[in-house]
């Protein structure tokens, strides 16, 4: 039974953080048709904008949205700067498919060199800001820690923010219009590129805050190659594509999915099966529903 | 004259390399090997490219299968070297099919994505079965060159020569493909999948097809990657390697096999540059970080500017010329 709580918790914990990264995904394809694998990057770089502000200015509380504001500019600013041009210049032919793919890798690995020129290639410390130990109910700890139980009381809060933004204002609104149809967004007056830049400046943020949170709560070590950051981006996309890459819940749910699974793939089987079973769960759900659990059937040929 | 004698043109290009490695050092002889071992990774990614308009990240992962699978072969079963190397390809294939069978379903950017997890994660595949030597790998000996070649034909000079004649023969046959019944099928898949339904093409099973000889292609680069390295591990097949051909191929030119050349010597090229300018400056920051700089401003410049290749961008201009002067 304690394993089983044990799991439970673990899984939603690792769901909280592969959300965030989902939901970021989630927001640049439907503004813009792109899976930017420079999310990954970009939250390394907030992750170590995170560390830079809280050595400065030695407080992680007004450091984690500081950061996350500036990872929305850098956001925005890479829609503005670079995809904008690149949709522009190479849509059509063979090329068209794979452009943005490429120039997100591209993005990733100047990210990468940025990072290198700046802080070096030996890791630096983000350290957790409350306590990792496990409360305690009478003898037995648990694993939820002061720190992840305030990550997932932070995602979800983040999560009613967008949910709100989306359902009940104006701008939510020309986000969604622009993403199912951007050209009669367009008749009907909404600044669609604008919106774009936009959706790009949430995702921006919702990385931003994926990078430090994943940092924090695990080892704290921030490093240019650093491996858990391919996971975070691989686990976010599959979580992603599982919850059908288009909606919001879709993410949420998928990541929930990915995390109980691995984490209980982690406790009762073994801990190097992890990634195996992920890239296994990605490619069933692809073969068997290929829209996600809540994708619509239509919105994935685009 | 590669338009018209191809196989000429081949040999040609074969005599050249033979007189260029007897004049070369020890150095660039290594990374002419590279330079042929990325060739054959490229025209590989090139290929899937040419059918589907998708690109794989985690090619790297092919070439590991390979690898592998040349390495089990020549420890287990003492192979000969050609044998290992027929083995790495079919064992690439094989996996390649499985994988093509799924990525057959793909659009978009989904095939890019999962073919990166898998890239990922392939590691710790490795890791967990003690057959594949965990972080440290397995050793992979091909052997002394043969002593006819003489007493200073030294060990590079043999993986260039292996390599090179390996490149040649996969990138004939490769082009003969792609004019083949078959390159037509896929170019056509690629401009409209619909349309070529209609014109009697399996699409699905093309697909799977050019899956599984880009795969075995793949498997060919990593076996020979692991001979100019004598080893197979994790660490010889990393992201990077993979992400490396995918830069790579879009230097050369996705939709065409002629530019293979540019993106293979551009990424042996690049970190001699940037080591180059390193030197200058003197400092360890730059050496380290220049490569992937250098590599990732020149992946975005490509994508931006010359989305379609130099070749290609080269091909369109002239036969723009050509329109305009029988007009």
């Amino acid at each position: 039974m304690n394993q089983f709580l044990d799991m439970v918790l673990i899984g939603v914990s690792a769901a909280s953080i592969y959300s965030l990264m989902a939901i970021s995904m989630v927001l640049v394809w439907r503004s813009t048709r792109v899976v930017n694998f420079a999310q990954a990057g970009m939250a390394l770089l907030s992750a170590y904008i995170g560390y830079e502000l809280v050595a400065r200015i030695g407080n992680f509380w007004i450091a984690l949205p500081l950061a996350m504001i500036l990872g929305a500019a850098f956001s925005a600013f890479i829609e503005f700067a670079l995809m904008r041009t690149l949709l522009k210049h190479s849509s059509q032919g063979a090329i068209a498919a794979i452009a943005p793919i490429i120039a997100t890798l591209g993005l990733l690995g100047l990210i990468r060199a940025m990072i290198g020129f700046i802080w070096g290639h030996a890791d630096v410390q983000l350290e957790a800001p409350l306590s990792k130990v496990g409360f305690k109910f009478g003898e037995t700890t648990i694993v939820m820690s002061p720190m992840s139980l305030f990550v997932l009381l932070f995602v979800i809060t983040m999560m009613i923010i967008v949910s709100i933004i989306f359902q009940k204002t104006n701008i939510g609104l020309a986000l969604r219009a622009s993403a199912y149809a951007p050209e009669i967004a367009q008749l009907a007056g909404i600044r669609v590129s604008g919106i774009r830049t936009l959706g790009w400046a949430i995702a921006g943020a919702a990385g931003a805050a994926a990078g430090i949170l994943q940092t924090v709560n695990g080892n704290g070590s921030l490093s240019p190659e650093s491996l858990e950051f391919s996971l975070l981006l691989v686990f976010g996309f599959i979580a992603a594509v599982i919850g059908g890459l288009e909606s919001l819940p879709g993410a949420v749910l998928g990541a929930l999915i990915l995390g109980l699974v691995l984490a209980f793939v982690q406790i009762y089987i073994s801990g190097s099966l992890v990634f195996a079973v992920a890239f296994l769960l990605l490619l069933t759900v692809l073969i068997v529903r290929p829209q996600g659990f809540l994708g619509s059937k239509a919105g994935r040929r685009a | 004259m590669l338009k018209k004698h191809p196989l000429l043109t081949f040999i040609f290009f074969g005599f050249v390399l033979f007189l260029i490695s007897n004049r070369i050092d020890e150095l660039r002889v290594y990374q002419g090997a590279t330079v042929a071992i990325y060739a054959i990774g490229i025209s590989s990614l090139i290929l899937l490219t040419g059918y589907s308009g998708q690109v794989s990240l985690g090619h790297g992962a092919l070439l590991a299968i390979g690898g592998y699978a040349a390495a089990l072969a020549r420890i287990h079963y003492n192979a000969p070297i050609w044998l290992t190397f027929a083995i790495a390809v079919l064992a690439a294939a094989a996996g390649g099919a499985l994988l093509g069978l799924a990525a057959a379903r793909l659009s978009g950017p989904y095939l890019a994505g999962t073919t990166l997890a898998l890239a990922i994660g392939l590691p710790s595949i490795a890791n967990q079965f003690s057959i594949f030597g965990g972080e440290q790998g397995l050793f992979f000996d091909i052997g002394l060159p043969p002593a006819s070649l003489g007493e200073d034909f030294t060990q590079y000079k043999w993986f260039y020569w292996i390599s090179w004649a390996t490149a040649l023969i996969a990138l004939y046959w490769l082009r003969n493909v792609m004019n083949s019944r078959y390159g037509r099928s896929w170019r056509a898949v690629r401009s409209n999948d619909v349309a070529a339904e209609l014109a009697g093409i399996h699409v699905g099973r093309n697909k799977v097809l050019a899956f599984t000889i880009s795969a075995g292609l793949a498997g060919l680069a990593g076996a020979l990657l692991a001979m100019t390295v004598s080893l197979v591990s994790p660490g010889v097949f990393p992201l990077a390697l993979s992400f490396s051909l995918a830069t790579g191929a879009v230097l050369s030119g996705v939709t065409t096999l002629g530019g293979v050349m540019i993106g293979s010597v551009t990424l042996v090229a690049i970190p001699e540059i940037a080591l180059a300018i390193a030197n200058r400056y003197g400092s360890e920051t730059i050496t380290t970080n220049l490569p992937g700089l250098l590599v990732s401003a020149l992946l975005i410049l490509t994508v931006l500017f010359v989305p379609n290749g130099p070749v290609e961008q080269v091909r369109a201009r002239h036969a723009k010329k050509a329109h305009a002067v029988k007009k």
